[in-house]
């Protein structure tokens, strides 16, 4: 590890002006301290946000929630509030990491976590994350656990989030310090020819919070299919919150993890089943639909299985949260 | 090197300390204070066997910084071995075979005293099944891996004291 200075921040406006001199954001730790010891995160002056008051989960005046960014993952999924009316957030993070690793995580720092792409962590490996335009060793590489949408000749690596997955279907916005929030949808982008460049976030950029809109009525689920039975990464995970009424469903949100570099709307298959009765056959339709522009290496694609995953996924996931 | 100065207390005795600020709370127990119960598996947060309470919370010492630590109150398994709660958890593992090597030991029961009090105050899990069942243990604790296998020995141990 780099020798690098700590600093205990107090208030938000200091942690954003040492933040814009160069020193980079400390929350739980559980992601930049591995990244640390790996030597591929070298900050030289770690400012430590955890004792920030941005650690309350709170009531939005038209009845959403705002949950701090230093609010810990644990904390997130045992509030009694984000159980009764987000009950797929908090099945979400439940199935993401370890009780340890929860204890400790941050929701802003969950938001930021980094891929956990092999070739990412091998320094001596190419990879245009940590060295612009040096290429992308998991394309031909072994990509099993990699993207299979929106995916570029640069970058193949997933976000690795479960929580983002849920926030992505709840329509969750980002509060971003002394700037307009941003949907979380847009938060995170694909790699494009700058993978390197992977949120909204210009260097030295705080989140202070996140918010969630007033809950809808309906039925909710997360699902998520990973190698051992528990304490993995996702291969594949769906989040599926879905409105019914008189039998139709009114409201239809898919988010797909495990997929892409950032968490996956299923738009055009929200979109045909918004008004149906979610019938096997329309499932199956849509579940088809949310993977067409899935694409892998013909000559090398070890996740090509993924693209099935994920569609069994989706149905499995409707089929729970039609009746 | 950068170093920072912080007071931390262990088991209930105060410290007070210089350290490079690159040392993580595993480190500084170990090489620092001679407090080698706790230990070093992975170092990435992958196996639980640096699991101690951090005010009270079970985390993964390995992915701590020291520096994060300033006016805590550390309790690993030399504290838990003189607290009523630590000693039953140990004695279990014991009494029904909770390890072989003992390598993951200190941390398998770090993280089972934790685990009963989360269930206390009501911690979720992903299982959400009523009550402490096999497979309710078996989640709180997927935090901790044991290369000898033990599993079934920690399982019936937890189970006991739960009970
Ligand atoms: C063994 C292991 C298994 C895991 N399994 C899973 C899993 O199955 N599913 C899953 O979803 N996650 C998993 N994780 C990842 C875990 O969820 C993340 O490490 C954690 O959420 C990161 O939060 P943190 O507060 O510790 O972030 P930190 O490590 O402190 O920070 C991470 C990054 O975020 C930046 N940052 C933090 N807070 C802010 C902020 N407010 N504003 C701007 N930037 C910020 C930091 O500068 C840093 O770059 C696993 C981790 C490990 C080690
Ligand atoms: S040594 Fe900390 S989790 Fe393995
Ligand atoms: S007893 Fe040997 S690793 Fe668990």
């Amino acid at each position: 590890m780099n020798p690098f200075s700590y600093v205990p921040a107090t208030d938000t406006s200091s942690a954003v002006a040492l933040a814009a001199g160069g020193a980079k954001y400390l929350a739980g730790g559980t992601n930049l301290v591995d990244l640390m010891r790996q030597g591929i995160e070298t900050p030289r002056e770690l400012v430590d946000i955890t004792r920030l008051p941005l650690a309350d989960i709170e009531e939005q005046p038209g009845g959403g929630l705002r949950i701090g960014a230093l609010v810990r993952n644990t904390r997130v999924a045992t509030d009694e509030r984000i159980r009764d009316r987000y009950p797929v957030l908090a099945q979400a993070i439940l199935n993401g990491a370890s009780p340890q690793l929860r204890n400790r995580a941050t929701v802003g720092g969950n938001l930021m976590q980094r891929t956990r792409c092999g070739y990412f962590y091998d320094r001596h490996s190419a990879c245009g994350k940590r060295d612009p335009g040096a290429g992308c060793a998991a394309l031909d590489g072994f990509n099993r656990t990699h993207a299979i949408l929106g995916t570029s000749e640069s970058c193949v690596s997933v976000h690795p989030s479960d929580m983002c997955v849920a926030l992505a279907a709840l329509d969750a916005v980002v509060n971003i310090a002394g700037r307009d929030p941003v949907p979380l949808v847009d938060f995170h982008r694909l790699p494009g020819d700058t993978p390197h460049v992977e949120t909204m976030l210009a260097p030295g950029e705080l989140v202070t919070s996140i918010d969630l809109p007033p809950a809808q009525p309906g039925r909710s689920v997360y699902l998520k299919v990973r190698d051992r039975a528990s304490y993995a990464f996702a291969l594949v995970s769906v989040a599926a919150v879905v409105r019914m009424e008189a039998g139709r469903a009114t409201r239809v949100r898919i988010a797909l993890g495990g997929v892409a570099a950032k968490p996956w709307r299923a738009y055009e298959a929200e979109e045909l089943l918004t008004g149906t009765s979610l019938d096997d056959e329309l499932i199956h339709q849509a579940a088809g639909q949310a993977l067409a522009g899935s694409r892998q290496r013909a000559h090398n694609a070890h996740n090509a299985f993924k693209a099935e995953l994920a569609r069994r996924l989706i149905r499995r996931a409707l089929q729970g949260v039609r009746s | 090197m950068s170093s920072i100065q912080l007071r931390l207390s262990v088991n209930g005795r105060e410290h007070e300390l210089e350290l490079d600020s690159r040392v993580s709370l595993l480190d500084c127990l170990r090489e620092h204070l001679g407090l080698t119960g706790t230990k070093k598996g992975c170092d990435q947060g992958a196996c639980g066997a640096c699991t101690v309470l951090l005010d009270g919370e079970r985390v993964n010492s390995c992915l701590v910084l020291a520096a994060q630590c300033a006016d805590a109150e550390v309790t690993t398994i030399e504290g838990l071995a003189s607290s009523e709660a630590g000693r039953a958890m140990q004695k279990a593992f014991v009494r029904n075979d909770g390890l072989q090597c003992g390598y993951c030991t200190p941390g398998q029961v770090c993280s089972a005293v934790a685990m009963l009090a989360e269930y206390e105050a009501e911690v979720p899990s992903a299982v959400g099944e009523a009550g402490l069942t096999d497979a309710e243990i078996r989640e709180r604790l997927a935090g901790n891996l044991c290369r000898c296998g033990a599993y079934n020995g920690i399982l019936a141990a937890v189970r006991e004291v739960a009970r």
